[in-house]
């Protein structure tokens, strides 16, 4: 990949950096996502059914609440991990906007 | 105070405080037209982009979807949850630090060209009229069943409310007032929720009422009693779908990439005031969202067992109040096949078609209908699944401002979402087409200005839509998800993680989602729908899951002729640079 606009090399080895670390967070972060939805939800339903959650046969329970509760917590750590990773590079935003 | 008092009282209050707000945040300039000045704090954010999300078809239809489909009921909890994982870290947060004001600005200068722009720009058009016409028809059931108004009358109405809000206030107006019927509409679809879980499981938290036992004494659960009622009527057992396993599949992987692709859904995260911002909004609307979407199974479950248990072989001369209501609404309709007075309810049609009611009444009072019985089926019961969050109230017997509660919140819920529709029209129009393509020169008053015209226009279309809603209209609504999964999410996608995509494999990528996803889905539903059946899909998968196939051909075209053609210009290798990283958004402006 080409950094030709960035002067300044230190800063775009950095940009690089950040940006390998945030591709390796996404494809973790996006293979649990698939993992609740598609996989506890759909593909392994059957197989997790055996098994309850109170009265929730646990493959329906992932399909109807489980995943969707995931679904936030992924978001949120990713935002938490993510500022950790920008922080580290020094690329991230606090000093900014008005909120 | 009758319950139809209090229905008016109810809906006038919630009328009034939208117009307050609206006159409160009146937009002055064109990014307060567009994007609410970009200063909108996230939490905020969050919650408007929840009410503009959960539209009618969230609020009025979807437990009722649920109560009918069961396990297959899920795919439309994990699709329309699911997408916003993907928008909070794959799209939000670099489109905000772009910092434009439509999805086509984004499409257009990525992709270096106007035409790629105008693509977009029709994609988004056609995405949203599809959606916003299904809005209508939830004010439309709304108004006519509980204000008492024709249906015409209410889709004025309606047109009227959104028509102060939305040309006057433009996004400053529709975030805040978004922000009210957050409130309204999700304390309408808890309270109902909390007293059905009560009055069934004992437990009043409805996402732990449907794990629970049924407080009937026969120490089933609530799933597992539901399963031995159907199966005995029947049905197929509520936690097993009917649904193949690809078809489930790929239904989800739709709607979830459709959510990600939705302009309307996109455009919020250009109001928040940076890239950081965009992420954590997406988290507070999925939050926001997810209340509403962990309640509806229950909701569902519940109206599924307070259904049968008060209709079925229940006399029709007892029937229940809202039987009847509902029945005087085209909504229900029973037929007395065998003739003993008593509505049986079992699996299967009762009769062919939407009921065609006779103007005569029957043996036991009831409306007559007209239609083919059907002989396969011992079914006596019509019931239209729209009913169910809206009866519910009156199934449960729940008191009268508990009713006129639902009505107030499926009001909001439906105006919310026609309004963020009928904005991103409007400024695709007036931005994307008018300044940013056909005239340049115009003033940043007459773009106001146009956009103020372009929205009074959209509305006008909407409010006919609703009014005289082509047969289509309804039934394509789901696919507008499959639409914006197969053109404009790969188009975005791509332009932020690979830099070697260019104009020519954007632009050949959605043509050829779109327009095959549409004709696909056209195929099926209007030139031969007698052959929408499995045997005849594709790989087995229905019109609604087609977009997954759409948003793969997207991608494989794109990635084939841009390989095929030259690089793009090295300040779009700066620009994709620049939006990776978060620091640096500026407040929206413009070019």
């Amino acid at each position: 990949m080409a950094d030709e606009q960035s002067t300044d090399h230190t800063n775009s080895t950095a940009k690089s950096d950040y940006w390998r670390a945030n591709i390796r967070l996404l494809l973790t972060l996006m293979a649990i996502w698939f993992a609740v939805s598609f996989g506890a939800g759909i593909l392994l339903r059957d197989w997790l059914d055996q098994f309850s959650l109170g009265g929730y046969p646990l493959g329906f329970w992932f399909a109807q609440q489980g995943s969707i509760y995931v679904f936030i917590a992924l978001i949120f750590f990713y935002n938490w991990r993510i500022h950790k990773i920008e922080q580290r590079y020094d690329l991230d935003d606090d000093d900014e906007g008005d909120s | 105070m009758d319950t139809q008092t209090l229905i008016y009282l109810f809906v006038g209050l919630s009328f009034a405080l939208y117009i307050g707000i609206a006159i409160w945040s009146r937009a002055g300039s064109t990014s307060e037209f567009y994007v609410a000045g970009g200063g909108v704090n996230p939490v905020v954010n969050g919650m408007a982009t929840a009410a503009d999300w959960m539209s009618a078809a969230s609020f009025i239809s979807m437990a009722g979807l649920i109560a009918f489909l069961g396990y297959d009921g899920s795919v439309y909890l994990m699709g329309w949850t699911g997408g916003y994982v993907m928008l909070a870290l794959l799209l939000a947060p670099y489109l905000r630090k772009f910092g434009e004001f439509t999805v086509p600005d984004f499409i257009g200068t990525r992709y270096y060209s106007k035409a790629a722009r105008v693509v977009a720009v029709i994609c988004l058009i056609f995405i949203s009229f599809t959606y916003i016409a299904g809005q209508m028809r939830g004010v439309g059931i709304v108004f006519s069943r509980f204000l008492d108004v024709p249906i015409t009358m209410g889709v004025i109405i309606g047109m009227g409310i959104v028509f102060v809000y939305a040309v006057l206030g433009g996004m400053k107006g529709i975030t805040y007032t978004q922000v009210a019927q957050y409130c309204v509409l999700i304390f309408a679809y808890m309270v109902p929720a909390f007293f059905l879980s009560f009055m069934i499981t004992g437990n009043p938290i409805p996402q732990l009422g449907l794990g629970s036992q049924v407080s009937d004494g026969s120490g089933l659960y609530v799933l597992e009693k539901l399963n031995l009622v159907l199966l005995d009527l029947g049905f197929s057992e509520y936690t097993d779908g009917s649904k193949s396993m690809i078809d489930v599949f790929c239904i989800t992987l739709a709607l979830m990439v459709g959510t990600a692709g939705l302009p309307h859904v996109i455009v919020r995260f250009f109001t928040v005031p940076k890239a950081s911002d965009a992420r954590k909004s997406a988290g507070w609307a999925l939050i926001f969202i997810a209340l509403l979407y962990t309640t509806a199974p229950a909701v569902g479950a519940f109206a599924r067992i307070n259904f049968i248990d008060s209709v079925n072989e229940t006399e029709y001369s007892q029937a229940p109040e809202w039987f009847t209501n509902w029945e005087a609404n085209d909504l229900i309709a029973w037929t007395d096949k065998n003739g003993d007075g008593v509505m049986q309810y079992r699996a299967g049609d009762a009769f062919e078609g939407a009921p065609v009611f006779a103007d005569e009444a029957g043996a036991s009072g009831e409306r007559v209908v007209t239609n083919q019985r059907t002989t396969t089926s011992e079914n006596e019961v019509y019931v239209d699944r729209d009913i169910m969050v809206l009866a519910n109230p009156e199934i449960g017997n729940l008191p009268g401002w508990v009713i006129a509660l639902v009505a107030a919140g499926g009001l909001a819920a439906a105006l919310s979402t026609a309004a963020g529709l009928l904005l991103v029209i409007s400024s695709s129009v007036s931005h994307d087409l008018l300044k940013s393509t056909f005239k340049p020169d115009i003033s940043e008053k007459g773009e106001l200005r146009a956009a103020r015209l372009a929205a009074t226009a959209a509305i006008v279309v909407a409010g006919y839509l609703g009014i005289y809603p082509p047969g289509w209209v309804a039934q394509v609504v789901a696919f507008a998800f499959g639409l914006a999964a197969a053109s404009l999410f790969p188009a975005i996608f791509m332009g932020i993680f690979s830099k070697r995509m260019n104009k020519e494999g954007a632009i050949a990528g959605m043509v050829a989602g779109l327009g095959f996803t549409f004709l696909y889905i056209a195929y099926f539903k209007l030139w031969e729908p007698g052959a929408n059946s499995a045997d005849n899909w594709l790989l087995g998968i229905s019109p609604e899951g087609i977009g997954v196939i759409g948003m793969l051909l997207n991608f494989a075209v794109a990635i084939a002729v841009a390989r095929a053609t030259s690089k793009p210009p090295a300040e779009i290798d700066a620009l994709v640079e620049n939006i990776r990283v978060p620091r640096g958004a500026e407040a929206p402006h413009m070019h």
